[in-house]
């Protein structure tokens, strides 16, 4: 087994009397894809926000490749590898689609590893767009992130953090708010990420297009990890099925629903 | 039936937007009329006026250099209200270096333009954070309270300010000078807009955090366009001190704060042309209204609310928009 490239280890938030995350810990490695599921309010995001800076921790350590990244701004966690997508979507709705990937190729990480001039940038986001399903030669790339619909908002999101060469992508919940065929036709996008040794950690609801992606999950209920392992371990933990159903006689395909 | 606005880009318009296909000195004039105006407008035309309305445009230029500033500030999402802060801090600077150390224009001007960009990014620093009303409040008050500050210490001349500084060689020097600075500005600043730099500041403005998870420090951005703002600023009034030869607390009045926004409104926001033509406007309007004595305030405030109210995408825009696009009346079904 190669070394961990994320460590999380005993990470705690409060906010006010509210535990949101209470003492998680796991391990992530390069190619590896995490799923975390788990009901709403359970601390799922507040954890991604710790990770990637936004919210520093009442206690706890993140380590990413032997630097200890607890607490760091946004920026430095994103430069040294680490990008995310955002539940809320956060696009630039003042430019197009295309221009929407530039500061992420403008960042110092990526002129750092590939460098880059102003026209270039233009081509490198045309292919980026491509490859997460926008329709090169249509006006779709060119449109402002306004006028685009909810499913390719998303899809920008995740073509932002692949514009950025990160070595972990955390996607909160990519799919919701996409159709069956786009998240279809994302499937494929994310298990070649997976393929060039991108670890990922996946937040999602949608439990079946995620169980096809991953057989490592992570669940949460309010701010604790209650179980992790194989899907099938996980959905038979009594405790798992108690947190999502309240009760214990429901099968999985009404889970996964 | 009913009727609605019809609006289609001229065809020379589509022709030469974006990728440049021109095939014809039609459509090379159609984009380079707009684009020379100001050089033209600025070297060629205002010279020809008389030497009291040469004076009337330095003024109004100071003030257009302090607009365009601010048009910077207001495209990475940083509201002021105070660029009195960077005229009063040029002017004093560049009054001090002349004064005390005897120091010609050709060296304070441009160390006072360097210098008072850095201090009044360094004076907005702590409150960089701040976002909209908060980051507004604050630069409103800062020129104020350096106003009081001199005043109570009595350094710099106090009540007084510091008299006798240097003119220009002469009043041509003195024209093209300021004329040459507010194209280079203008031209500057437009260029930078169109640049992935331009496109990181615009972002900051629409979603800060979308940048920040990009890996782009954006306080370090603001800080950037804080000095760019700032030394523009700061040139306005080290020029202002020696043309007018004279630096003092009036620099940090609320005039330079609030007449760059009334252009910037009357102009357009969000481009640099709209506070240009804004200052163009309302700074030769008011001495225009001089005729009607102590009414010149009323009708000038009767300009602006019309001006607001009836354009209130700003002139600039609504030009360019007749300019780039055919507008007719068609009938609509009313269902």
């Amino acid at each position: 087994m190669s070394a961990a490239l994320l460590t999380v280890t005993g990470v705690s938030k409060h906010f006010g009397g509210v535990v949101a995350v209470d003492g998680v810990s796991f391990e992530l490695k390069a190619g590896e894809i995490i799923g975390i599921i788990g009901p709403n309010g359970s601390g799922k995001t507040t954890l991604v926000n710790i990770i990637t800076g936004f919210i520093r921790p009442d206690r706890g350590k993140v380590v990413f490749k032997g630097e200890d990244i607890t607490g760091k701004p946004p920026y430095h966690i994103t430069d040294v590898g680490i990008a995310r997508t955002f539940q809320m979507i956060r696009p630039l709705y003042q430019l197009p689609a295309y221009k929407n990937l530039i500061p992420s190729l403008f960042s110092p990480r990526v002129r750092r590893l590939v460098g880059g001039k102003y026209g270039d940038r233009d081509a490198v986001a045309m292919d980026i767009l491509e490859e997460v399903g926008f329709e090169r030669d249509s006006s779709v790339p060119y449109k402002s992130a306004r006028n685009l619909p909810h499913g390719y908002l998303k899809r920008l999101e995740l073509g932002r953090c692949i514009a950025l060469r990160p070595e972990v992508i955390i996607l909160d919940e990519l799919f919701s708010g996409m159709s069956i065929a786009e998240v279809t036709s994302t499937v494929p996008i994310i298990e070649k990420l997976r393929d060039e040794d991108i670890a990922i950690i996946m937040i999602e609801h949608r439990l079946r297009e995620l169980f096809q992606i991953t057989d490592h999950v992570l669940v949460f209920n309010f701010g604790r990890k209650i179980a992790e392992g194989t899907p099938e371990a996980v959905m038979n933990d009594p405790e798992v099925r108690e947190a999502y159903l309240g009760s214990e006689d429901v099968g999985e395909e009404e889970i996964a629903c | 039936m009913g009727r609605r606005k019809e609006r289609i880009d001229r065809g020379v318009k589509v022709r030469s937007d974006g990728i440049y296909a021109l095939n014809s000195y039609r459509e090379v004039l159609y984009l380079a009329v707009p684009r020379l105006i100001p050089v033209v407008g600025l070297l060629v035309i205002c010279p020809l006026f008389s030497d009291y309305w040469k004076e009337v445009i330095v003024s109004t230029a100071v003030y257009a250099l302090l607009a365009v500033s601010w048009e910077l500030l207001y495209m990475g999402g940083l509201i002021s209200l105070g660029q009195s802060l960077f005229y009063g801090v040029g002017a004093y600077m560049a009054g001090a270096l002349n004064a005390y150390l005897g120091l010609p224009p050709v060296l304070s001007i441009p160390i006072a333009t360097v210098g008072g960009g850095l201090l009044c990014a360094l004076m907005l620093l702590p409150v960089l954070r701040l976002r909209g009303i908060y980051f507004a409040m604050v630069t409103l008050v800062l020129p104020l309270l350096l106003a009081r500050f001199v005043e109570a210490t009595r350094i710099l001349g106090g009540t007084e300010g510091l008299t006798g500084i240097d003119s220009f060689s002469s009043q041509w020097v003195a024209f093209y000078l300021v004329m040459v600075a507010l194209l280079v500005a203008f031209y500057g600043f437009r260029r930078l807009e169109g640049s992935d730099y331009g496109l990181v500041i615009k972002g900051i403005n629409d979603n800060d955090r979308a940048i920040m998870s990009s890996g782009i420090n954006i306080h370090w951005y603001k800080t950037q366009i804080l000095f760019l703002a700032g030394a523009v600023g700061a040139f306005a009034g080290a020029y202002g001190a020696h043309y007018d030869m004279f630096a003092g607390i009036p620099g940090f009045a609320l005039d330079y704060s609030i007449l760059p926004i009334a252009a910037a409104a009357v102009g357009g926001m969000g481009s640099f042309a709209g506070p240009l033509l804004g200052a163009f406007i309302l700074v030769p309007l008011s001495e225009i209204l001089r005729a009607l004595g102590a009414l010149r305030i009323v009708f000038y405030g009767l300009f602006l609310v019309f001006a607001v109210v009836g354009l209130p995408e700003g002139l600039f825009h609504f030009v360019r928009r007749k300019y780039e696009q055919i507008e007719r009346w068609v009938e609509v079904d009313k269902k």
